[in-house]
């Protein structure tokens, strides 16, 4: 049986892709090597009565222009929206997040009335920097060394949004784009707390730290999503981050697509220069017009396309794309809800990120950790309990605590992580939350600690990097992942990107999925669907 | 009383270059300089001993051309006492490598014959790029404006240029324009001596890291440089970094410049939101319809223009310059030439033996502290030039990574960076530490009491990306012009940055002669 196209990794992106050819009418199949579907988007009973989302674990960047094309609410999907969360200092004080701008802002005043002030012009020039990105997100990006004629209208409509921008506008863009986040909140703020609390976002994932120049785009990454039409807000998805590709799925198979799991990918077959179908692990092969590889760049050339099939200068350049890993996670289940003695009794911060973080020298520090290639004493962490909102992920009265940890190096002293050192690295963080809610360790039920090694082993992430690929100028736009392929085409014709190693990068987006899909079915000139873009109002 | 047309303050590199571009535009141009002897980071301190009279600056690598060959220097006393400085990356254990010709054109000492091939390749990659940015440096920045008036004809040469370099090439470019000097570093070598000192000079006299982003521009910027004809070369001048600074003096003095030292310019006058003079810290006025101050534009805007003259958002803007200094001089005089195991003392030598050390070294700085190991560059001056047989030795050393503003307060701080300093050298050179007869060690605060540079760096703000070109020293002021009429700015805190370059004077002198209105 032959099939239009076969998509390897039913992963979100690899879903998002496969939706959007069904729908144009292509015969699609899914091959997952796990057992499971949804690649790092997954809801998994890891103990006994309890849902983890045990890698990525909160929702806001997923395109909603995808949601409502591939009308995923009807398939399932629905995405809670939270309240802010909180910052813990070490003075047993505290800084309450909250999603509504003015409240954020009286919270703000409590520690500096000047930062009160300053946060509205800083709000103001993020969405104006939101604004401008956003739209690229779901385009491919312009090749600026070729002179095809669609990549020149592409560069000229690019031209022209920059012109649409005063003067001042424009190099405040550039500055935002090379500068360090640390550097750009000094230029706002000053009290230590609240420029911990907004550097989050720069640093989630990345192998940078706040004071890497590059860390403010890092941020923009981050914040361009939205619930709702909230710019910037985050959300649960009900039943856990699994629900995203369990409607994905659900969509796929209404439109007459396949996903086939515990197929493990061996070789892209590979004929007179064009892929031709799939080899497994079994032995079985799937004959396909066109593959797409939902696996990261570095897992997809490196590992299973015969080397010989490539041009050198490429290979040589897939293995220098970087995906250096930089964040660890604990999923940990709880007989009942913590206490944290900083907070009000009843506090509706705890249905939202906990941090322990409250300086940006701290979280610098644990980057130098990472750098030297160990995982820090101090780590940052992005704590939450989805079932605060979702009570559906653990029996009632128990929770799910979701902890991202960062920073965890894809090796330790240039040597594999081992058993010993994982343990230790989950001990660090729970000792961290401990220290500010007593009794912490005796309610802990399970934990399950996932490192860089974990996070290769089970999703298939090179070096565990959550992004398939840093995020830094060299390997975003038209640089990702390798300078002239950035349009989700190969050296091999008919073998496609669509994972996360594509423009415009990781998080649960779907954009790189799309943007194939758009690109095949350009090439295929079949009639689709596709939303543009929406505009950020 | 003279009339001048034009008074410019400051009589370092750039003030003088821009003096002496002013006088051959047919203007009468006083020059203030606060110290007794002009030359800005050219010169010493005032101390009576050797080691305290070293400049801030002790290699010539940034010269412009124009400011070479338009001053006529080499009539006025400048010549060079070594030229194409070889350079020697220090191993503790004696196993040197040696970096000969201009940015390491050839390599010797041990070393594979694989980062022999792949440091050839990457070079003639970096040289190729450097040399696409040359022109920039001798260009008022573009603005970005529709019908801003860009000299588009330059512009569109330039980029013409960099898309000759050929569809391959140019992509490169594109990726590598914003990545950090230690991966691309660590993509093509192995050998961490030659890494090691690469990845030095890339941050050399910046704020950044070899990790940091955007650092390997800042390494092509350094590229981009020349000294006696030379791209990429480093040179020293006959007797001493000071000998430039008077060549510079006697040339303008020649064509005509006024010079008055020990005269420190306390405010510029401003009327009607006109710059009409300055007055001196001894309370003499001076009058001209042209003021150029080569003094930092930190320094310039917000202490001898003030606040009260300038819009709010102006003076935001002028406040967010970042201006970190991370490098600390050392100066110390000897007894006796040290040995650093063999190494040749007429070559600069440089202490930073991996691509760690130097990422570690500027940890510490970003936190207030001191770091242990510190990386550096060292020269010995009197290794180049006979000195009498009673005179001591001297070395100077750029010291990296120094914090602008310690955590535990300036004297703790500068008396742990020279032990920590110390230690380093003695493990090169042992024994270095017994023919120490006086020393001196400049913090970044110490630099900016001295020299009167923010913050202590040396480029008067970081040259780092987001304050490059016209960005620099920020977007309303990157065309040397300021919102008051008549006041411009010539320092290195405007395009192309310093590092004993006079470009930025020049071409602000360039800019001012085209009749743009201030």
């Amino acid at each position: 049986m032959s099939y239009d196209a076969a998509i390897i990794g039913a992963g979100h992106n690899g879903l998002v892709a496969a939706c959007y050819l069904a729908r144009a009418g292509l015969k699609v199949v899914v091959v997952e090597k796990n057992d499971w579907i949804g690649g790092a988007a997954v809801s998994r009973e890891l103990h006994p009565g309890f849902t983890y989302s045990n890698c990525s674990y909160v929702c806001s960047l997923f395109r909603p222009e995808i949601m409502r094309d591939l009308e995923l609410p009807k398939y399932g999907l629905q995405v809670l929206p939270y309240e802010g969360g909180a910052v813990f200092t070490r003075d047993g004080g505290y800084l309450a997040i909250f999603r509504d701008h003015d409240a954020n802002r009286r919270e703000f005043a409590r520690y500096s009335p000047r930062d009160a002030e300053a946060y509205d012009r800083y709000s103001r020039d993020i969405m104006r920097h939101c604004r401008f990105i956003r739209p690229l997100l779901m385009r491919t990006p312009p090749d600026p060394a070729t002179f095809r004629p669609r990549d020149l209208a592409e560069l000229a409509w690019l031209g022209r949004k920059v012109g649409e921008m005063s003067e001042s506008q424009i190099c405040d863009m550039i500055r935002f784009w090379t500068m360090s986040i640390s550097d750009f909140l000094d230029e706002y703020f000053e009290s230590p707390v609240i420029k911990a609390y907004l550097a989050v976002s720069a640093i989630i994932g990345t192998a940078l730290g706040p004071m890497s120049p590059g860390s403010a785009y890092v941020l923009l990454h981050h914040y361009m999503g939205d619930v709702d039409g909230n710019v910037g807000a985050w959300g649960f998805a009900r039943g856990g981050m699994g629900a995203i590709t369990q409607a994905l799925t659900a969509s796929l198979r209404a439109s007459g697509g396949e996903v086939r799991t515990g197929k493990g990918v061996d070789t892209v077959l590979v004929s007179n220069g064009r892929a031709v179908g799939l080899r497994l692990d079994d032995g079985e092969e799937i004959a396909a017009k066109r593959v797409l590889s939902n696996m990261d760049v570095k897992r997809t050339f490196l590992k299973h396309v015969d080397r010989d099939e490539l041009p050198p200068a490429f290979t040589r350049r897939v293995e220098r794309f970087k995906t250096r890993g930089s964040s660890g996670k604990l999923n940990i289940a709880l007989d009942s809800a913590p206490h944290f003695p900083a907070l009000p009794e009843g506090s509706p911060m705890l249905k939202g990120d906990l941090h322990f973080t409250d300086s940006v020298e701290r979280m610098e520090r644990a980057y130098d950790d990472w750098k030297a290639g160990r995982f820090s004493r101090d780590p940052f962490q992005d704590t939450m309990m989805p079932t605060m909102i979702d009570p559906t992920m653990a029996p009632p009265g128990k929770h799910f605590m979701s902890c991202f940890i960062q920073y965890a190096p894809p090796k330790i002293d240039g040597r594999d992580w081992t058993d010993a050192d994982r343990d230790a690295f989950g001990q660090t963080v729970i000792d961290q939350i401990a220290e500010y809610s007593p009794g912490f360790k005796d309610r802990v039920l399970h934990a399950e600690i996932r490192t860089p090694r974990e996070l290769e082993a089970e999703v298939g992430l090179t070096e565990g990097n959550i992004f398939q690929g840093e995020l830094t100028f060299d390997q975003l736009l038209f640089n990702r992942p390798v300078p002239g392929y950035a349009q989700y085409k190969t050296p091999i014709r008919d073998l496609w990107l669509c994972g996360s190693s594509a423009h415009p990068g990781g998080g649960v987006m779907g954009a790189p999925g799309r943007n194939a899909a758009a690109e095949i079915l350009r090439d295929t000139r079949a009639p689709t669907e596709m939303r543009e873009a929406y505009a950020v109002v | 009383m003279q009339s001048f047309d034009a008074i410019v303050i400051g009589g370092g590199t750039n003030g003088m270059a821009c003096a002496a571009r002013l006088t051959k535009g047919g203007k009468r141009v006083l020059v203030l300089d606060a110290a007794d002897r002009p030359g800005g980071a050219a010169v010493g301190g005032d101390g009576a001993s050797g080691a305290s009279q070293m400049p801030l600056a002790h290699l010539l690598m940034m010269l412009d051309p124009r400011v070479h060959a338009g001053m006529d220097l080499d009539q006025y006393g400048f010549s060079y006492a070594a030229t194409d400085l070889a350079t020697t990356a220090l191993s503790a254990t004696g196993d040197h490598l040696v970096l000969e010709g201009p940015a390491g054109a050839s390599l010797s000492g041990s070393l594979s014959d694989a980062d022999r091939a792949a440091w050839a390749t990457l070079r003639k990659r970096l040289l190729i790029y450097a040399e696409a940015l040359v022109p920039f440096r001798a260009l008022t920045p573009p603005r970005i404006a529709r019908k801003a008036g860009n000299d588009m004809l330059g512009l569109a040469k330039i980029g013409l240029g960099l898309r000759r370099l050929g569809r391959d090439e140019f992509r490169e470019f594109l990726r590598l324009f914003l990545i950090n000097v230690a991966d691309v570093l660590e993509d093509d070598l192995t050998d961490d001596r030659l890494k090691g000192v690469l990845a030095f000079d890339a941050v050399l006299g910046s704020w950044l890291g070899p990790r940091s982003p955007n650092s390997l521009l800042v390494y092509l910027n350094r590229l981009a440089g020349e000294a006696a004809g030379t791209r990429a070369a480093l040179a020293l001048p006959k007797g001493g970094m000071g000998t430039v600074a008077d060549a510079m003096a006697r040339s303008a003095a020649a064509s005509g410049v006024t010079l008055q030292s020990g005269a420190r310019v306390e405010r510029i006058l401003i009327e009607d939101d006109r710059a009409t003079g300055v007055v001196l810290t001894s309370g003499e006025t001076y009058r001209a319809p042209t003021i150029v101050s080569a003094a930092g534009p930190k320094q310039t805007l917000l202490d001898l223009v003030g606040a009260l003259h300038l819009d709010t958002g102006f003076v935001r803007r002028t406040r967010n310059i970042r201006s970190r200094g991370g490098a600390a001089k050392l100066h110390l005089a000897l007894t006796a030439r040290p040995d650093f195991r063999g190494a040749n003392p007429a070559t600069r030598l440089v202490i930073a033996p991996d691509i760690n050390m130097v990422e570690t070294a500027f940890n510490a700085t970003k936190y207030g502290e001191v770091p242990e190991r510190p990386v550096m560059e060292i020269v010995i001056p009197t290794a180049h030039e006979a000195a009498g047989a009673s005179d001591p030795h001297l070395l100077s050393a750029i010291v990296q990574f120094a914090p602008h503003d310690p955590r535990d307060g300036l004297d703790k701080a500068r008396k742990q960076m020279l032990a920590n300093t110390l230690n380093v050298l003695e493990d090169h050179a042992p024994g270095i530490g017994g023919l120490i007869s006086e020393s001196e060690l400049l913090m970044p605060q110490d630099i900016e009491a001295r020299y009167g540079m923010a913050g202590g760096n040396w480029h008067h703000g970081e040259l780092s990306v987001e304050q490059m070109l016209f960005l620099r020293p920020f977007a309303d002021a990157a065309q040397y012009s300021t919102p008051i009429a008549g006041l411009w700015l010539a320092s290195a805190g405007s395009h192309p940055g310093g590092g004993i370059s006079g470009a930025a004077g020049w071409n602000a002198a360039e800019r001012i002669l085209s009749g743009v209105a201030a």
